[in-house]
């Protein structure tokens, strides 16, 4: 009896092996395995065996059984990794082929500037501030030292939609109204970003709608030094920290004294090249300290308070960043413009 | 503002410099220095030359041939110009010579001549034509007959001057002259210049035995005086003032407009002069002009008068408008002989109202214009008689007559020098201020720290402190201000609620694939009655309109962003780039009021428009065309963007597709819509189908609230259900989802309809409708007993409310 279990089990490990398919193991696991197998049979015939051998035989055949059963384990697992490892192969494809498109947009450049300008400032705790793009003409020119018939009016060929009211020249206007909205008594910081119009006709470098962003700071004892050393903090963080900046005096009617402000040039480092016609500068933004005159029309204290002001163009600014040619590419919405500043 | 280097050293000793040195310095005082450019470029090998003989080409007819001294030797020269003459002087570029533009002079022969080199005119020598005095615009150039033959021309000439263009902001019209120029360069550069004392000998004869002056409104004209010169001979100018005339930008005329337009650019002080004969009185009357009054300009323009305007009158006919521009009657001619000099101050605002009602801008009224310093007028006079005394042989009779009621009082401004320090970061001392008055040339009083500063009335700019704050940061430099960070109590910056949701806004349609523009604001007439939403249009009276647009194009301001954004797509079809999905955020401009008198309201929308095929899988074969689902998908995604729910009614709205569009409500109110353009107007922008939406983001953005509690997240299965229904064509699937919603609630929590058909297996004129139902309760799990229930309802309420039949 022991030597046919023995045979049996020989033979049972030798048919797994065998195998090739799930179906002959199954084949294997029924002919040996089964209830009506051979090794069932041997343990059917235990009753004739003595009551010494009998726990032997029983251990003996439990034990091939065991075996048997293990190898079968063992190699259904191989022929079923063999069969995936198969299909996977089979399901392979040409990662190579285009992607299905995901649509995605993104934001226009005059955006992504103004956004970053108005983070960074945030950063520095000014706050944003927005007003009407229509405003009127005491806003837009009386609040701020431009009485009527002032000559520098001149500069602020306007676009009049009635006598008192007119499309916004710049966004100085939405100081005069934060100003005035503190009844001199408390500090202001800010940036206003917006549209602004002039009466310009539209080519390359002039166009009749644009956008400014500019800055403002009202509080005790603000000062000249401070006005550059905020002006630099912003110039280095947004075109470069190896960047120089340089004021130079200037004439605004809302601010005395009046700065431009210039950053070395980019292209030649401030040897001088074409882009900054040999000077080594180029002009970014215009400032200066709050002209009395605008702080005592807003109520507040000339004597006590002053403040620092200074506005740029995000058309400029991208121009120069990145070149761009043509200030009319940002109204014309070309969808090839507009995509190539997504990463902006 | 165009400064002669060599006038320039002539008054104040800038050889320590160079050219470019100089300009920065002068650009970082405060005065920005534009250009510097040579008066010719890259001249040489041109001499002064002495034309012996002037014969016939024997070849041609309009050629001359020419032997011309040139001091080493005598060069034939075949010359063209009709002007040229034996005995001249004139400016030879000699064989080897080279003339701007790199033009190099080489020994040729003309029609079977030889020609050793050229007779030049001055446009050739790299004059300005417009800077070319008459005479010689058509021919060559004829140097005075004092001048030495062989001499250098180029120098003559002063063609190897520089030309520094200065860019005077409006409060800088001291520098309007060569004198405040200097000036200005000395304190800049720690120089000494002042200006000069006038020399005249006047003769016994008296001025007021032949003029006598009347002023009848002191206020436009605080100073008038007449200067009388006479025995003058009308001739050229000197070559200096011609040159320095030319280097200034004016064209030389004659000499006695020479000298006028010389003192102009020396002092800034614009001054006339009549023909005494010619004026018809020895009385000059200035007053305001009568209303309908005519008199004939320089430029023989007749020139209709306002009482606005202040005329120089010899008691009946006017012969000048004050400051603008001189009378043609009265005009210095060739055989002039006595002539009266103005020198006069007239009030800026009268010039700038003439000088604007006449449109003529010149020289003189933009000095005018912003105020010529009183201390110079009488002094420019007596330049000018100077000047014609020397170079007109004119007699200058004594004394001025003037009416004279101006005030040339300095003004005082006390500053601090402790003030000054808070106000710009410095530590400047006493002693550093007193030094920077000095080299601005500011008398003061010092008392410690105190600094009674008399300003000089040249500088009429400086009226307050803060005007001497920036004269002292100037000269002692802003790059030596310090850099520093405000010190006051400081602020948490920060983006306001509406500001963040803009971003998000925006940062939402561009994760859902738009791409943001940015259009004009201003727009034709005819777009302002286009694509506007149904809330707005019931709201704006009448678009707004500019006075005085540019163009009609850019004439009204809109009421929606699409029509613009629709001109965007075109031009992107119209360049072959068809699948575009585009989004603005700006405000539209909406007035209530016929006839605008106050602001405009201005709201803040979001537009869409989006045209061409959305997705477009080329090997996959995947195209899928931009549709109503697709952009109401846009839609959808915003309002679960901001938490709210939009509701849509179909609507027929003007310039909309009739059958595809509908407004959009949310919280009960329209705040937008969503749909095809109109077929009519794609056309007309040149554009298939074309699908746009249009909302109300500022009223979305009130309507937002900030998730601020926790919702437990389910733990209980839900159960879904399926339901076809047939219903009537007409019933639309949002209103039996609505039912649907309401019917189970509250266990209904989300219908989806998963099938929409239409065709033979139905009746005619019905379709069915298929919906996914889920039923779900939070706290516990639902029995289907329940759930059946809750579906017989409904059931129930669809057949009632849309006659709604379960699909068999």
């Amino acid at each position: 009896m022991k030597e046919r279990l023995e045979q049996l089990k020989q033979e049972a490990l030798q048919k797994v092996e065998q195998a090739d398919s799930i179906q002959s193991l199954k084949d294997v696991r029924v002919e040996y395995l089964g209830k009506k197998g051979p090794i069932t049979e041997v343990l059917r015939g235990m009753g004739k065996l003595s009551k010494e051998e009998r726990p032997v035989i029983g251990q003996l055949a439990n034990d091939v059984r065991e075996n048997i059963a293990e190898a079968i384990e063992t190699k259904q697992t191989a022929l079923e990794d063999a069969a995936l490892e198969k299909q996977l192969e089979e399901e392979s494809i040409d990662v190579t082929l285009p992607a299905r498109p995901v649509q995605v947009g993104g934001p226009h450049l005059l955006t992504s500037i103004v956004e970053e300008i108005e983070d960074l400032f945030i950063g520095m705790g000014f706050e944003i501030k927005e007003g009407p793009e229509v405003e009127t003409d005491y806003y837009n020119f009386e609040a701020l030292n431009l009485p009527k018939g002032h000559p520098a009016r001149d500069m602020q060929d306007s676009f009049y939609v009635t006598e008192e009211l007119l499309m916004r020249t710049h966004t100085s206007p939405v100081q005069a109204r934060t100003m005035g909205a503190k009844n001199g008594s408390e500090p202001v910081k800010m940036i206003c970003p917006g549209k602004v119009y002039r009466r310009d006709t539209d080519d390359a470098t002039h166009s009749h709608q644009f956008t400014q962003i500019e800055g403002l700071l009202v509080d005790k004892h603000v000062r000249m030094s401070d006005l550059k050393g905020v002006l630099n903090a912003f110039a280095k963080q947004m075109f470069g920290a190896e960047r120089e900046i340089r004021l130079r005096p200037s004439f605004f009617p809302f601010t005395e004294p009046s700065v431009e402000m210039d950053i070395s040039c980019k292209v030649c480092g401030g040897e001088g090249c074409s882009v900054c016609k040999g000077t080594g500068w180029i002009e970014i933004l215009g400032g200066g300290m709050v002209h009395p005159n605008v702080l005592e029309m807003a109520g507040y204290d000339s004597k006590e308070y002053s403040g620092f002001a200074f506005g740029m163009g995000p058309e400029r600014i991208a121009m120069l960043k990145y070149g761009v040619d043509d200030i009319r590419h940002f109204y014309t919405n070309d969808i090839r413009f507009l995509e190539q500043y997504h990463k902006a | 503002m165009l400064v002669s280097l060599n006038w320039l050293q002539e008054y104040i000793d800038v050889s320590n410099y160079s050219p470019d040195e100089l300009a920065e310095i002068i650009t970082k005082t405060g005065i920005e220095v534009e250009s510097v450019e040579p008066v010719a470029e890259d001249i040489k090998g041109v001499v002064v030359g002495y034309v012996k003989s002037c014969e016939q080409h024997p070849n041609a007819d309009k050629l001359n041939l020419c032997q011309v001294d040139v001091g080493t030797e005598t060069l034939q020269i075949v010359c063209g110009a009709p002007n040229v003459a034996q005995g001249q002087k004139v400016a030879v570029a000699t064989p080897g010579a080279v003339l701007p533009g790199n033009f190099k002079i080489k020994k040729t022969k003309l029609r079977g001549e030889e020609s050793h080199g050229m007779i030049c005119s001055l446009q050739e020598l790299g004059i300005d034509e417009k800077d070319v005095p008459k005479e010689f615009a058509d021919g060559i150039f004829v140097f005075p007959e004092d001048v030495e033959v062989g001499a250098n021309a180029v120098s003559l000439l002063n063609l190897d001057d520089l030309i520094i263009e200065l860019g005077l902001t409006p409060n800088r019209s001291d520098a309007m002259s060569m004198a405040g120029v200097a000036y200005e360069v000395a304190a800049a550069i720690d120089g000494t210049y002042t200006l000069a004392k006038e020399q005249v000998e006047s003769a016994d004869e008296k001025a007021s035995d032949y003029i006598s002056v009347q002023v009848e409104d002191s206020e436009a004209n605080p100073y008038y005086g007449a200067f009388v010169i006479k025995n003058i001979e009308v001739g050229p100018s000197p070559l200096w003032i011609r040159n320095r005339l030319t280097a200034a930008g004016v064209r030389p005329i004659n000499n006695v407009v020479d000298i006028t337009n010389y003192v102009l650019m020396e002092y800034g002080q614009p001054l006339h002069a009549f023909d005494y004969d010619r004026f018809g009185s020895s009385t000059i009357v200035t007053r305001r002009a009568e209303e309908g009054e005519t008199m004939v300009t320089l430029d023989d323009q007749e020139r209709k008068l306002k009482p606005e305007h202040l005329v120089i009158t010899n008691g009946k006919e006017p012969h000048a408008i004050a400051g603008v521009m001189g009378g043609a009657e009265s005009e210095v001619q060739d055989d002039t002989t006595t002539i009266i000099l103005e020198a006069a101050y007239f009030s800026p605002a009268v010039v700038r109202e003439a000088s604007k009602d006449h449109g003529l801008r010149s020289e003189s009224s933009t000095r005018f214009e912003k105020g010529v310093d009183p201390n110079r007028v009488e002094r420019a006079g007596k330049r000018a008689c100077e000047l014609l005394q020397q170079y007109a042989n004119g007699v200058v009779l004594d004394g001025v007559v003037a009416h004279d009621e101006l005030d040339r009082s300095e003004k005082q401004v006390t500053v601090k020098t402790s003030i000054i320090n808070d106000r710009l970061g410095t530590e400047i001392t006493n002693d550093q201020m007193a030094d920077i008055f000095r080299r601005l040339q500011f008398s003061y009083e010092q008392n410690g720290e105190e600094f009674v500063v008399s300003i000089p009335t040249r500088r009429g700019d400086i009226t307050i402190f803060e005007d001497m704050l920036e004269e002292v940061a100037r000269i002692y430099g802003y790059d030596n201000l310090p850099f520093t960070l405000p010190e006051g109590a400081s602020q948490a910056g920060g983006l306001t609620l509406p500001q963040q949701l803009k971003r998000r806004v925006k940062a939402y349609f561009e994760g859902a694939g738009l791409h943001e523009t940015i259009t004009y604001s201003l727009t034709h007439k005819d777009k302002t009655a286009l694509l506007v939403s149904p809330e707005v249009q019931e709201q704006a009276v009448s678009p707004v309109g500019l006075a005085m647009p540019m163009s009609e194009d850019h004439a009204y301001l809109r009421l929606s962003m699409l029509p613009e954004l629709l001109e965007s797509l075109s031009y992107n079809v119209a360049r072959k780039q068809e699948d575009l999905a585009y989004y603005e955020v700006g405000t539209v401009f909406i007035s209530e009021e016929q006839e605008v008198t106050k602001q405009p309201e201005e709201v803040l929308r979001a537009s869409g428009a989006m045209t061409g095929k959305w997705t477009n899988h080329l090997w996959q074969q995947d195209k899928k065309a931009v549709d109503f689902f697709v952009v109401k998908g846009v839609v959808e995604g915003l309002s679960e963007q901001l938490g709210l729910s939009f509701s849509y009614e179909k609507a027929k709205l003007p310039s909309m597709h009739p059958g595809r569009t509908a407004v959009i409500r949310s919280a009960g109110k329209t705040v937008g819509f969503v749909g095809q353009v109109h077929p009519k107007v794609q056309k007309e922008f040149g554009l298939k189908e074309t699908y746009v939406f249009d909302v109300n983001l500022e009223e979305l953005f009130r309507q937002y609230e900030k998730e601020e509690t926790f919702q437990a997240i389910p733990r209980h299965p839900s159960v879904s259900r399926d339901i076809a229904l047939v219903v009537d064509e007409n019933v639309t699937a949002g209103a039996i989802a609505s039912t649907i919603t309401e019917a189970g609630a509250p266990l209904v929590k989300d219908v989806q309809v998963f099938d929409v058909y239409q065709g033979e297996h139905l009746e005619e004129g019905k379709k069915s409708l298929a919906f996914r139902l889920l039923y779900m309760d939070p706290l516990r799990t639902l029995k289907d007993q329940e759930v059946e229930e809750a579906h017989n309802q409904i059931l129930a309420a669809v057949k009632e409310q849309h006659e709604a039949e379960l699909r068999g």
